[in-house]
């Protein structure tokens, strides 16, 4: 379909390029042509249809044209102003001819078309969202970009609404309201579609919400099933089909037991982070957020469903597995990070296991059909656990960084952004390796009494970050999860906020909050190409193929996200609790880098 | 108009020996009428207010405003009613910073008494109904401190928490200023 418009050269080298990358990672290739197959693409890899790229999540493109002998050469090729002063974490998507984007609140979609590049947008869609929903946002007003399927672009809006779009013409096909701001609900995520449901959670895990992952019909917004974490076995769709590999986690109605009486219905684990999809196996696989109150001494109990995994079927959201990362968190420390699919020479054989950065500083590798921990490895510093259990799945706390009502507790390691937050890592089947942007903060936290006011934070503690150990806040990391230790670290000044990316052309990209978009030798970590973008780059950057046959690396600008609040938000950081922690350790932000959106387009010239 | 206490200027013999002296700004009223909160500015339908401008309000907020009990208890209340959680402790977080010398809606007592009680459009929720009246003043008292507005005379008592900012008393008091992107007044 798309071939006849490459000149022969060009399509030689694509191919060739794609052949030398299919024979390095033949375990993946099935999958992946699965993948692309669902999306909908020829196969060809010029697209990236969904924010991961593939249902595995794994950020990976096949094109080559940009290598690490050339890239020195990138330039702008053209760039877009969002016109919003917010943090851009977004990914353009680019599907056919043409680029999709999905700003900030007030959450406007812009189609470009790539034939005209630089040119003014084919359509504008303003959904108008309520101002209003700006204030039950906690982490600035961001939205993690669209999903498409189909001829529709689908997202989310932050007052807690999903709407479906024409991608062609930029009209409205549908309007689904799924939460209410007035009881703290909105909504960030990226939707993933997935057997022609929308997938979509909500936010709210600092205004003691109950969250949830919902399934919407693509075709008509109706909504099929929607799987609570907390409360009856009902409400979160467990029955007879659920078999998590702990016996912790069995039981009826945990998620109403494992908490004081009631405060399930407070009790958060929402869905904000990214959803996976494995084929084969039929299953989703998401994270569900810190269990609501960050107090822990008002919550005794497990908090189940919080701050973990679920495994569930596309079909009627029926739960098929869970494991909790973090029973009981401590330390506002979401499961929602991303979980990459991978099939991995482990022990002799090859296992279909799901890679997960989480916020308690520990890289898992999980059996995706069963949930079982195969291992828990620190990839940065740790001092509030001693590791996971591997026979009871349970992480080990450190008694003397559990926070206590009423008292400072110094010096917790990982802080509660946690090791890595929300920003996904990349996955390369050439190197092998996972490329994991990340933090490296501690922090002192005070822990409150906290009244529930709907509609109003419910968090009762009072945290203050620091970096951690080298004096660095934040760290690029390539890892090998086979040998299950770091290959190479890139120490950043600030968090590592943005996503990574991963192409064949042996290349790794991200950005950096003071707003150097990076690419970096993916076997080396050698920088090769950095760009000043004006502002710092939270955003998830994407590849793609243009009509012209070159390839393009995509990726906004934009500071802002809980981290770049201080600069988004014009916070006073005098204030050492500014931005929910933030303050005192950013201080410098607003000097290195300011506020404004822009979508970057790279290629070589 | 910004007189400090006359008990403290006198000091604490004077005030001993009198023993009758009491300090208005130190008074605080053990029974406060517990009727919800108001708006401050409601709909004017005429410009003729026999008497002079009426306000169902200014007597509250004008007692509480140099008044170190209603500021303490403005401070204990910015954490029960959650104002911390998006304010933080004055630096800002959701909300905006309320210790710095930018005042999207005004700074004058009835400016952020209307903003408590009335919201405004980019996230403020509208507290009317839920908070009572003279709790809405000592936050109003509070909130102003924050930036120094209320000088350095009258200030709530210490943090008995984790120190996370300046006191109250010490932060620089600034001219308030409208912020960039501030709606007209």
């Amino acid at each position: 379909m798309r071939s006849p418009l490459l000149p022969p050269s060009r399509k030689l080298e694509t191919l060739l390029g794609a052949g030398v990358a299919l024979l390095l990672a033949m375990p993946m290739a099935s999958c992946r042509e699965r993948a692309a197959s669902a999306a909908g693409s020829d196969g060809a890899d010029a697209e990236w249809p969904m924010v991961g790229k593939d249902y595995q999540n794994r950020r990976f493109s096949e094109l080559a044209q940009i290598a690490t002998a050339n890239v020195s050469q990138l330039k702008v090729a053209w760039t877009f102003s969002t016109g919003i002063p917010k943090g851009h974490e977004g990914a353009p998507l680019i599907v056919g001819d043409t680029l999709y984007l999905v700003t900030p609140f007030p959450n406007r979609a812009y189609a470009f078309d790539l034939h005209n590049p630089g040119g003014p947008p084919k359509w504008i869609y303003d959904p108008q969202p309520s101002a209003a929903a700006q204030g039950v946002a906690c982490c600035d007003v961001v939205n993690r970009g669209p999903a498409f399927w189909q001829g529709k672009l689908f997202f989310n809006l932050l007052d807690a609404q999903t709407v479906a779009v024409d991608a062609a013409t930029g009209k409205e096909v549908w309007r689904t309201r799924l939460g209410d701001i007035n009881h703290g609900e909105s909504m960030t995520m990226a939707p993933l579609v997935v057997k022609g449901k929308v997938l979509v959670g909500n936010s709210g895990g600092e205004f003691g919400v109950r969250g949830w992952l919902a399934a919407l019909d693509a075709t008509s917004g109706k909504l099929l099933w929607r799987a609570y974490s907390t409360g009856p076995d009902g409400d979160c769709l467990i029955g007879p089909d659920f078999h998590p590999f702990y016996p912790g986690d069995r039981g009826k109605d945990l998620g109403v037991h494992t908490w004081p009486p009631d405060h399930w219905r407070q009790g958060g684990g929402t869905v904000w982070g990214f959803v996976s999809y494995d084929p084969t196996l039929d299953l989703i696989y998401y994270g569900t957020a810190n269990p609501g109150v960050w107090n822990p001494d008002m919550r005794p109990g497990d908090n189940k469903w919080s701050a973990g995994i679920f495994a569930r079927r596309p079909d009627d959201g029926r739960a098929v597995w869970f494991y909790q990362w973090n029973p009981h968190d401590l330390y506002d420390h979401d499961g929602i990070n991303e979980n990459v699919l991978v099939d991995l020479p482990l022990g002799g054989r090859t296992r279909s296991v799901l890679g997960h950065a989480d916020r308690n500083g520990y890289l898992y590798l999980l059996d995706r059909a069963t949930g079982e921990v195969l291992s828990a490895t620190p990839f940065a510093k740790v001092n509030s656990s001693h590791g996971v259990d591997l026979k009871t799945g349970r992480l080990i706390p450190a008694d003397d960084k559990k926070p206590r009502q009423g008292r400072v507790v110094r010096d917790v390691c990982p802080a509660a952004p946690g090791a890595k937050d929300w920003q996904p890592m990349a996955f390369s089947p050439q190197t092998g390796w996972f490329y994991i942007p990340h933090n490296n903060l501690c922090e002192d936290i005070e822990t409150t009494d906290a009244s529930y006011v709907a509609g109003t934070p419910y968090v009762g503690a009072n945290v203050r970050y620091h970096a951690g150990p080298g004096g660095a806040r934040g760290s690029f990391t390539a890892w090998d999860p086979v040998a299950g230790k770091a290959v190479w670290n890139l120490s950043e000044s600030f968090p590592a906020w943005s996503g990574a990316l991963a192409t064949a052309g042996g290349l790794v990209f991200y950005g950096d909050m003071e707003g150097w978009f990076k690419a970096v030798d993916a076997r080396t970590g050698v920088l090769l190409w950095k760009f000043q973008t004006g502002s710092g780059v939270i955003g998830q950057p994407v590849s793609y193929r243009g009509p012209d046959g070159k390839q393009y690396v995509a990726v906004f600008s934009g500071v802002g996200g809980w981290a770049g609040a201080v600069v988004s938000g014009d916070l006073d950081t005098r204030d050492a609790t500014a931005g929910n922690g933030w303050g005192a350790t950013m201080k410098d932000l607003p000097g290195r880098t300011s506020k404004g959106g822009t979508l970057y387009v790279f290629a070589l010239p | 108009m910004r007189r400090p206490c006359l008990a403290l200027l006198a000091g604490a013999t004077v005030a001993m020996t009198t023993g009758t002296m009491a300090c208005k700004h130190e008074t605080h009223d053990v029974r406060p009428s517990s009727e919800v909160s108001q708006a401050g500015s409601g709909v004017v339908l005429s410009t003729l207010f026999a008497g002079g401008v009426p306000s169902a309000i200014a007597g509250t907020l004008q007692t509480s405003q140099e008044n170190a009990f209603a500021m303490n208890e403005g401070k204990r209340l910015f954490d029960a009613y959650n104002c911390s959680g998006c304010h933080a402790h004055g630096g800002g977080a959701i909300g905006p910073a309320l210790m710095d010398a930018k005042w999207i809606y005004g700074s004058a007592p009835e400016n952020v008494y209307d903003t408590i009680v009335e919201g405004r459009p980019n996230g403020m929720p509208s507290f009317r109904g839920k908070i009572p009246d003279f709790q809405v003043a000592q936050l109003v008292a509070y909130v102003r401190s924050m930036s120094g507005l209320a000088g350095g005379f009258w200030a709530p008592g210490r943090n008995d928490s984790m120190q996370v900012k300046p006191g109250e008393n010490t932060v620089s008091t600034q001219a308030p200023v409208r912020a960039p992107g501030a709606p007209p007044p």
